[in-house]
């Protein structure tokens, strides 16, 4: 599915600034795999993302996504089969552009979309968006017209995440995208996430900093420091590991102990 | 009021209004709609009325027109190219293409500062020349131009509306969203601008066509006229529904010519026209902003005087 080997990438390089983002980066993904990530800041968790998604290219190392190679494949062919969610729930939508309009742009990447580029928005078009929306249960349907501006910031994560998986994806890129919202709107939006990738069988990644989310979510968990994956949990060992276990393991990992208070903090919550 | 504005006054006002308010659409795509500060407006309005008085004095008075929207095409695409191939700033990108624009126009109008088109056929001679009564001779320029603007008006609206106009839209409103929706921005930016260049360059066309000349220093100060018409537009028409924003623009340039005729009518001298545009455009920008203002002190002083009302009361308690 996907396929990354050796890849690295440094900012900034020869300036005082320079930071190693991402050193060696190895992972391998299979088809249908919902693996969780977890790491302190600046692990290069983000970056990672950002290498897939075809923000930058990467200084050295390939990609590879379902056998065809994407290391140098610009970003916006990428994401006809990437799905991505930000942890800023305004980052996903155009908020000037009312929810019909937002979802016909997300639409544009359905391979059998086509009509050209003079096409307007179609009733069997707007009958479908409608019959998404109301899967999200919150009565988006009833206000196709609305600017994307006046909905909550929950609303529009929803939102994002049904335009992303409009058309489903090869693989879904998920950061931290419930972190910004309030606890039972974020259960609401995690719930739905969950629904849709069992659903369609979409493969996911999933940056979390709850570590009860990083162990339940998925049947994979993945460890991040200084840029690369220090542990890579499955199967049978992983359902038998607790929090502790995962805070020591990263311990042993990293060779110094977690200092993010957020994961910390969220662990006391959980326990 | 028929003695101080006559309807011939207010005539022309309507109809060069109608002409700069295809700038102020021009405006509206790449600054409302792409957010990008284009400011090669200027020559670009010049080089539509130069490329399209070339052809008109060639005989072509209808070719001219999409003549002189080509021009515009190309000279978009070039600020276009600068910006998204080669990381150009948008303002800058815009000074450079206008200023190069300058020696361009210089060299379609033969090297000379101005060209003049009188005696030669235009379309708007040529319409005139369809009916001979008193009423077509008067409105036959109005009634052209109004039929050009409303097209071009219906177009817009209908372009925006397609899945190549909605990219646009969204690559003006969320260029995060942009990047994951498999849009290349640096594809609708380009044609965002080729479409606004187009309007700018039909502009200078029919002003070119209209006064029958054209002169190098046409288009020095258009993107300060087409601005204050486009904030004078949102100001009047609000910033709701799609096809009331584009009719805005319309009435934002007409409101502008009239305000303009005004003060040609106060008979204030033509060295100071150019500050009084400035002041126009400086009022029409500050007037919501000023509006809110004085509510708000309003407001202010209304609340002390209660406070200030409310600790007497105690005070003689």
């Amino acid at each position: 599915m996907l396929k990354i080997e050796h890849v690295f990438k440094t900012f900034n390089t020869g300036t005082v600034n320079e930071k190693k983002a991402l050193t060696d980066l190895n992972l391998e993904l299979n088809d249908g795999d919902f693996a969780t990530i977890i790491g302190s800041n600046g692990a290069g968790k983000s970056t990672m993302f950002n290498a897939i998604a075809g923000s930058f290219y990467t200084d050295s190392g390939f990609i590879e996504l379902d056998g065809e190679d994407i290391t140098f494949t610009p970003e916006h062919t990428r994401s006809r089969y990437i799905g991505r969610l930000f942890q800023d729930p305004l980052m996903g939508t155009a908020p000037h552009m009312t929810i019909e309009e937002n979802l016909s742009v997300a639409y544009l990447r359905a391979s059998e979309h086509k009509r050209g580029i003079f096409s307007h928005v179609s009733k069997s078009d707007r009958d479908k968006f409608r019959e998404q929306l109301s899967l999200l249960d919150m009565g988006l349907e009833n206000r196709m017209n609305t600017p994307v501006g006046l909905l909550s910031g929950g609303q529009r994560q929803a939102l994002t995440l049904l335009m992303a998986t409009m058309v489903t994806p090869k693989l879904l890129m998920l950061d931290e995208h419930t972190a910004a919202l309030d606890p039972s709107t974020a259960a609401k939006v995690l719930d739905l996430t969950k629904k849709i990738i069992k659903e369609r069988n979409i493969s996911c990644l999933m940056v979390t900093h709850n570590m009860n989310q990083a162990l339940e979510l998925g049947n994979r968990t993945l460890m991040m420091n200084n840029g690369n994956i220090v542990f890579d949990v499955a199967g049978e060992e992983r359902s038998h590991m607790t929090i502790n276990d995962l805070l020591n393991k990263f311990e042993e990992n990293a060779g110094k102990a977690l200092n993010n208070d957020r994961i910390l903090l969220s662990t006391k919550e959980g326990v | 009021m028929t003695g101080f504005l006559t309807a011939g006054i207010i005539r022309t006002a309507l109809e060069v209004g109608l002409i700069y308010s295809l700038v102020a659409l021009s405006l509206f795509i790449s600054y409302s709609i792409l957010n990008i500060c284009d400011l090669s407006t200027d020559g670009c309005y010049t080089l539509g009325c130069a490329v399209g008085a070339i052809v008109t004095i060639a005989g072509h008075p209808f070719l001219a027109i999409p003549a002189a929207m080509l021009a515009g095409i190309c000279s978009g695409y070039v600020t276009a190219l600068l910006q998204t191939k080669f990381g150009v700033e948008s303002i800058l990108a815009g000074i450079i293409v206008n200023t190069g624009l300058y020696t361009v126009n210089l060299a379609v109008m033969g090297f000379s500062s101005n060209v003049s088109i009188f005696g030669t056929d235009t379309i708007f001679s040529i319409f005139k020349n369809l009916n001979s009564s008193g009423f077509w001779k008067d409105w036959c320029s109005l009634i052209l131009l109004t039929a050009i603007v409303v097209t071009v008006c219906f177009l817009i609206k209908w372009f925006l509306g397609t899945t190549l106009g909605l990219s646009i839209r969204a690559t003006g409103d969320s260029p995060a969203m942009v990047r994951a929706s498999s849009i290349n921005p640096l594809f609708t930016i380009t044609v965002g601008l080729c479409c606004s260049n187009a309007l700018t360059g039909l502009a200078g066309c029919l002003i070119g066509q209209y006064n029958k000349t054209c002169d190098i220093n046409l288009g020095t100060g258009m993107v300060t006229i087409a601005l204050a018409s486009l904030v004078i537009g949102e100001t009047l028409m609000g910033k709701g529904r799609m096809m009331f924003r584009i009719l805005g623009m319309v009435v934002g340039s007409c409101f502008y010519r009239f305000i303009i005729s005004i003060a040609l009518r106060l008979n204030v001298p033509t060295e100071a026209f150019k500050l009084v545009s400035a002041v126009i455009v400086a009022i029409a920008i500050a007037a919501p902003r000023a509006k809110q203002l004085i509510a708000f002190k309003h407001k202010q002083m209304q609340a002390f005087q209660e406070r200030k009302n409310m600790r007497g009361d105690k005070a003689d308690a």
